[in-house]
């Protein structure tokens, strides 16, 4: 019964393996930037105003009438393969000159890249941007909420509706440097217009029930479902 | 038995003594003890204050002890509403539309300082104090409460329950918003209620 046993340190078996750490003393500015913003400012020469290494992330800023190309070739492009999105976001600064700014924020899950996309949005004109909802699906409900806190209209996009507010909301775009903490209007009033909403009619043609697109599904899937099947389960 | 009264107040009679096998109560006190400890509660949890609240269910705190082992996830088989969490300004009609679903009689337990005052969320989303939007009974404060607080809060509800009189109409009235602004009290009391304390008075709103 009594059998030697050995013990077995705790990461021992991974001694010959060099697996990657995560990156320490990383400067602020410095560091070794992402092979893709040097490919960018040759690919497209006009669109790619600057780049950046910040903390070790590489941005670059581009003009706002590119981002549909710049954003589909960063996608499709077999050197790049940016098939992440995962943020997409806005940036307002007390500056005249350069109002807001538009973040995207693209991984490459292929290469492990980071990549982060900025668009300055013109001063003077209203505030919208091509949307890429065609090349990242995700980017629905990050537009949507970009849209209802800055008020950036996203060009392209299908349901630009708000989505953390209610549709009713009277008061404006929250996040808006001008924006004031509780609202523009007395709390009375919010509450009014609050309890006012009707609580039904938030949800889109695209998010009712399946029955309702019962006739659109394919065959096999209503002959399934037909006889009590039940999916995504 | 299990019924017991204070002694001065002579609500329950038992005799064992006696061999007859009744008891004499006032129904008010017989009813209120049948409701204060089997009050359903309808968990309306949207923060950190639902999870000390789920602590309070747990065994080590342990809710059922005070009758409370049924939690309604059905505002309609619920006696009393708890709110735990902040509530933003686009729930303020879900939360009084689950208040109006419930039957009578209902209570409601303010859980923490979002849903009692809007605590440190002095912003534009956030609802300052549900009491704007239903009536509350029993105030917790707290961020979050123990389960030790919310335990006293419950059981200071069962006191309330004990104290009320069938002859009384009015606690049983279903509130009646008005109308048009579907407010059941006042704007002013709403602005006054909302009003900010401490250091952030020194902001300004744009528009009154």
């Amino acid at each position: 019964m009594t059998e030697k046993f050995t013990i077995v340190e705790a990461g021992s078996g991974l001694r010959e393996v060099t697996a990657p750490m995560t990156p320490r003393n990383v400067k602020r500015h410095g560091e070794a930037p992402n092979p893709t913003a040097t490919a960018l400012a040759e690919k497209f020469p006009d669109a790619v105003q600057r780049s950046e290494v910040v903390w070790g992330e590489t941005v670059v800023y581009i003009t706002p009438d590119s981002v549909p190309e710049v954003m589909r070739w960063l996608h499709d492009d077999p050197g790049q393969r940016y098939d992440f999105l995962s943020d997409v976001t806005a940036v307002e600064y007390r500056d005249f000159d350069s109002p807001i700014e538009v973040v995207w924020h693209l991984r490459s899950l292929p290469y492990r890249r980071f990549l982060r996309v900025k668009a300055t949005l013109p001063k003077n004109a209203p505030l919208a941007i091509a949307s890429v909802w065609d090349i990242w699906k995700s980017a629905d409900w990050m537009e949507r909420e970009c849209f209802d806190m800055f008020g950036i209209r996203f060009e392209g996009h299908p349901d630009l509706r708000r989505i953390l507010m209610w549709e009713q909301y009277k008061e404006g775009y929250p996040l808006r440097k001008d924006f004031p903490l509780r609202g523009r209007f007395s709390r009375a009033e919010q509450l009014r217009q609050a309890l006012s909403q009707n609580i039904e009619s938030r949800y889109s043609m695209e998010e009712l029930t399946i029955a309702d697109a019962f006739e659109d599904l394919p065959p096999d899937m209503r002959k399934r479902l037909s006889t009590g099947e039940r999916t995504g389960e | 038995m299990g019924l017991s009264a204070s002694p001065d107040r002579r609500t329950v009679a038992y005799e064992p003594q006696s061999q007859e096998g009744w008891v004499t109560t006032r129904l008010d006190f017989l009813v209120n003890w049948g409701r204060a400890n089997s009050l359903w509660p309808m968990p309306f949890g949207t923060a950190c204050c639902a999870i000390e609240f789920m602590a309070t269910a747990a065994s080590r705190f342990d809710l059922a002890r005070f009758g409370m082992e049924r939690m309604s996830f059905s505002p309609r088989q619920a006696d009393v509403l708890i709110c735990a969490g902040r509530v933003p300004f686009k729930l303020a009609p879900v939360l009084r539309r689950i208040w109006q679903q419930m039957p009578q009689p209902k209570w409601a337990i303010s859980m923490g300082a979002c849903a009692s005052t809007g605590g440190m969320f002095d912003n534009y989303a956030v609802v300052q104090g549900i009491d704007t939007i239903i009536p509350i009974d029993v105030y917790v404060p707290g961020c979050p409460p123990r389960p030790e607080g919310l335990l006293y809060g419950i059981r200071m509800l069962q006191q309330k329950v004990m104290q009320e009189r069938s002859a009384d109409r009015k606690i049983r009235e279903e509130m009646s918003p008005d109308p048009s602004s579907q407010l059941y009290i006042p704007p002013s009391v709403i602005d006054e209620l909302g009003e900010p304390f401490g250091n952030s008075v020194h902001q300004t709103r744009s528009a009154p």
